[in-house]
C-alpha cells in the first residue's frame, strides 16, 4: 500500500500522521516528545517506531515524508512599519498568516535602543515595511541603515515602498545583509498585499531557519520541512473552505486552537458587510486571518488569561466552583502537564477555554460602531464581519480531550449583550477529532482533492 | 491626464457620511493630475494624518458637509505638527458651520486654526485645484 507519512514537529510534541492514499484514510497516528535540543530524530524516531508497530500486519510503502514545525520556539519574527495601524499592522498581519510567533512590532524611524531590543528577542527573521508605493521612504532607508548597522546574521524581508528599494538592496548589499525583496505588503492606502510577503518567508523558512534551529539533519530522512505548523493549519483551512478545480469546499469558516500558550484563530472569508448601510473603515483584512493571543492560554499562559479576563468573566463560565479562580490558575500555570482528574477540574479547564474563545474571537472578529449624525444612526464597520459564517472548526488539546466541545466554541458564538463584535450567529460546530489540522495542511500542498476529502470525513460535527 | 507627481489627502472628516461631494472631488483631483488618496467619509483626524505620513502625501484635503466642521477640525494642525509633518498644506471647504454665519467670520477661525485654504459651500473643485497648484508652486 503507498502511504504519505505526514510529521509535525511541535513545541512539545512530534506528531506523525501515516494516510493511506489509495482509500484515502488515516491508518495510524503517533507522538513523542519533540528532542530538539538533542537530535530532532531521536523524537522522530520514537513516535516512528510506534507507528511502524502499528502498521507491522501491512506492507506499507511511503512515498513520501513531509514535515512541518513550530519547534525550538517556532518562527520568531519581527515587523517593522511607518505607521502603527497601517504598514506596521500590514506586516503583522503577513507575518502571523506565514505562522510566524511575533516578538515585536515596531514602527516610526527607529532608534539604536531598538536596535538593542532587537537584537535581544534573537528573531529568526525581521519583515521590513513601510510606505505606500511611491509614498515615504526616508523611514523604510533610515530603519534599513541602522538594522545593517546594528543587526547581523538575521535574514530581512523587505516589503515596503518599491521606490526605496533600490536604495535599500545598496545598503544591505554593502553590508553583506542576506535579505530578500518582495512586493509591498501596503502597495496603496489600506490595501493590504500579504500574499507574496509569506510566500518569501517560507523560502527563507525552508532555506536558511529550519538549518538554524538544527533540523537539518532531519531533512536526509524525510523529503522537507516545508512550512511552520500555523502555517499549515491555515493552508488546512483556506483548502477546506474555498475547495479546489475538482472539490467542493465547505465554505466560510472559523478555526479555533486553545492550546497550552496561546489561543490561535483563523478565519477563512472577506468578511464583508451584511447589513446595508454599514461603511468599512481601516486597513483591508486578510483573506486567510490568523491572530494568536500570547495572554490566552489553558497552561503556561494560565495566570495571564486570568488578568485579560479577569475572575468574573470566568465565574460567568463556571458559577459554582468550589475552586478559587486565581489560585487554581496559578497552580495550573506552575504544573503545566497538569491534567484534569475530575469533574470539577474538567470543568474549570472547559471554562478557561470558553473564556480564551470569547476574548480571542473578540479579538479576531471586527466591530460594529454605531456613529449618531445629524441624520441619524449610521454604523461603520472596522475589520472581518463574520456573522454568516457557517462553520467553526476546534482544534488543539482542549477542544479535541473534551467531552464537551461545543459548549466551548459556543463561547465564541454572536451574543447579543455584545453585539459590536461581529461573530458569527449560529455556525455547526466541527471538531478536529484525530488533530490532523496540520497534517493536511501539509498534504493539501501536493494533493489538495485528497486532503479535503479527509478532512471532510475526520473532522466531524458534533 | 497627465500625472503632476504630487499626493493629496482627501476625505470627509468626523460623523460625516456625505459621500457624493467626496467623490466629486476626487475625480477633479484625479483629473487634474493629483495622485489622490481617498479615505472616504467618516474619517477622524488621525486618519488623514497616518494616511499622509505613509503615503508622503503634499496636502490634505478635508471636507465637511454636516455642519460640524469647526469641532472635528479643532487640534488637526497641532496634531500635523507632531507626526512631523511640518510643511504639509491643509485645505477644507463646505458646510463647516451652522447656522447663517459669516463666511468671513469663519474663514478667520479656520485660518487661526492653522488651515491654509478655506472654502464656503459651492465652491467649484477647479478653484481649490487652481489654489493648489499655485500653493504647490507647479502652476
Amino acid at each position: 500500500m503507498e502511504a504519505i507519512l505526514l510529521i509535525d514537529f511541535g513545541s512539545t510534541y512530534t506528531k506523525l500522521t501515516a494516510v493511506d492514499m489509495e482509500n484515502e484514510e488515516i491508518i495510524a497516528t503517533a507522538k513523542a516528545l519533540t528532542t530538539v535540543d538533542k537530535d530532532i530524530m531521536i523524537g522522530f524516531n520514537n513516535a516512528y517506531s510506534e507507528i511502524e508497530e502499528i502498521l507491522k500486519d501491512k506492507q506499507v510503502n511511503f512515498i513520501e515524508k513531509l514535515a512541518c514545525s513550530s519547534a525550538a520556539g517556532g518562527l520568531r519574527m519581527i515587523a517593522i512599519g511607518l505607521v502603527p495601524e497601517l504598514t506596521a499592522e500590514a506586516a503583522k498581519r503577513a507575518a502571523l498568516g506565514a505562522g510566524a510567533r511575533i516578538l515585536g512590532v515596531y514602527s516610526y524611524e527607529l532608534s539604536r535602543r531598538e536596535m538593542g531590543e532587537i537584537n535581544s528577542k534573537k528573531p529568526d527573521i525581521i519583515l521590513l515595511a513601510g510606505g505606500t508605493d511611491g509614498g515615504n521612504k526616508d523611514c523604510i532607508i533610515h530603519n534599513a541603515k541602522l538594522i545593517a548597522e546594528n543587526i547581523k546574521g538575521v535574514p530581512i524581508v523587505v516589503a515596503g515602498n518599491k521606490n526605496a528599494v533600490d536604495d535599500i538592496e545598496d545598503i544591505f548589499k554593502s553590508e553583506n545583509i542576506y535579505y530578500k525583496v518582495t512586493d509591498n505588503v501596503m502597495p496603496k492606502l489600506n490595501m493590504l498585499n500579504v500574499e507574496p510577503a509569506r510566500e518569501v518567508i517560507r523560502e527563507i523558512f525552508m532555506e536558511k531557519i529550519v538549518e538554524a534551529k538544527g533540523m537539518k539533519n532531519a531533512e536526509n530522512f524525510i523529503n522537507g520541512i516545508l512550512m511552520p505548523t500555523p502555517a499549515a493549519v491555515l493552508k488546512a483551512a483556506r483548502v477546506f473552505a474555498d475547495g479546489t478545480d475538482k472539490e467542493e469546499g465547505i465554505g466560510d469558516l472559523i478555526v479555533i486552537d486553545i492550546g497550552g500558550a496561546t489561543t490561535d484563530v483563523h478565519s477563512i472569508g472577506d468578511g464583508e458587510p451584511t447589513k446595508p448601510g454599514v461603511t468599512i473603515r481601516g486597513l483591508q483584512e486578510p483573506y486567510a486571518k490568523r491572530t494568536v493571543e500570547g495572554d490566552l492560554g489553558m497552561r503556561v499562559s494560565a495566570i495571564s488569561l486570568w488578568e485579560s479576563a479577569g475572575t468574573r468573566r470566568i465565574r460567568k463560565f463556571i458559577p459554582d466552583t468550589k475552586f478559587d479562580i486565581e489560585n487554581r490558575c496559578r497552580i495550573l500555570q506552575s504544573n503545566v502537564d497538569m491534567l484534569p482528574q475530575n469533574e470539577e477540574e474538567e470543568e474549570f479547564d472547559e471554562a478557561l477555554g470558553m473564556a480564551a474563545t470569547e476574548i480571542a474571537m473578540e479579538r479576531h472578529v471586527g466591530v460594529l460602531e454605531s456613529v449618531y449624525t445629524p441624520m441619524g444612526v449610521i454604523y461603520s464597520q472596522v475589520g472581518k464581519d463574520l456573522l454568516n459564517v457557517r462553520h467553526i472548526i476546534g482544534t488543539g488539546g482542549i477542544l479535541v480531550h473534551s467531552r464537551h466541545p461545543k459548549k466551548i466554541l459556543k463561547a465564541g458564538f454572536y451574543n447579543n449583550e455584545t453585539s459590536e463584535y461581529l461573530k458569527p450567529i449560529n455556525p455547526e460546530v466541527l471538531i478536529d477529532k484525530s488533530y490532523i489540522m496540520s497534517a493536511m495542511g501539509l498534504l493539501a500542498e501536493k494533493y489538495p482533492d485528497t486532503a479535503i476529502r479527509i478532512m471532510k470525513k475526520y473532522i466531524v460535527k458534533v | 491626464m497627465e500625472k503632476n507627481g504630487k499626493t493629496i489627502v482627501l476625505g470627509v472628516i468626523g460623523s460625516d457620511c456625505h459621500a457624493v461631494g467626496n467623490k466629486i472631488l476626487d475625480y477633479a483631483f484625479t483629473q487634474a493630475g493629483f495622485n489622490v488618496i481617498n479615505i472616504g467619509v467618516l474619517s477622524p483626524q488621525e486618519d488623514f494624518i497616518n494616511a499622509a505620513v505613509e503615503t508622503n502625501a503634499d496636502a490634505i484635503i478635508v471636507s465637511s458637509l454636516y455642519g460640524h466642521g469647526e469641532i472635528d477640525c479643532r487640534g488637526m494642525k497641532e496634531k500635523c505638527l507632531e507626526a512631523g509633518l511640518e510643511d504639509i498644506l491643509l485645505y477644507v471647504g463646505g458646510n463647516l458651520v451652522v447656522g447663517k454665519q459669516d463666511f468671513a467670520d469663519v474663514k478667520k477661525r479656520f485660518i487661526a486654526m492653522g488651515f491654509d485654504r478655506v472654502y464656503p459651500p459651492g465652491t467649484d473643485p477647479q478653484v481649490g485645484i487652481k489654489d493648489l497648484k499655485h500653493d504647490l508652486g507647479i502652476e
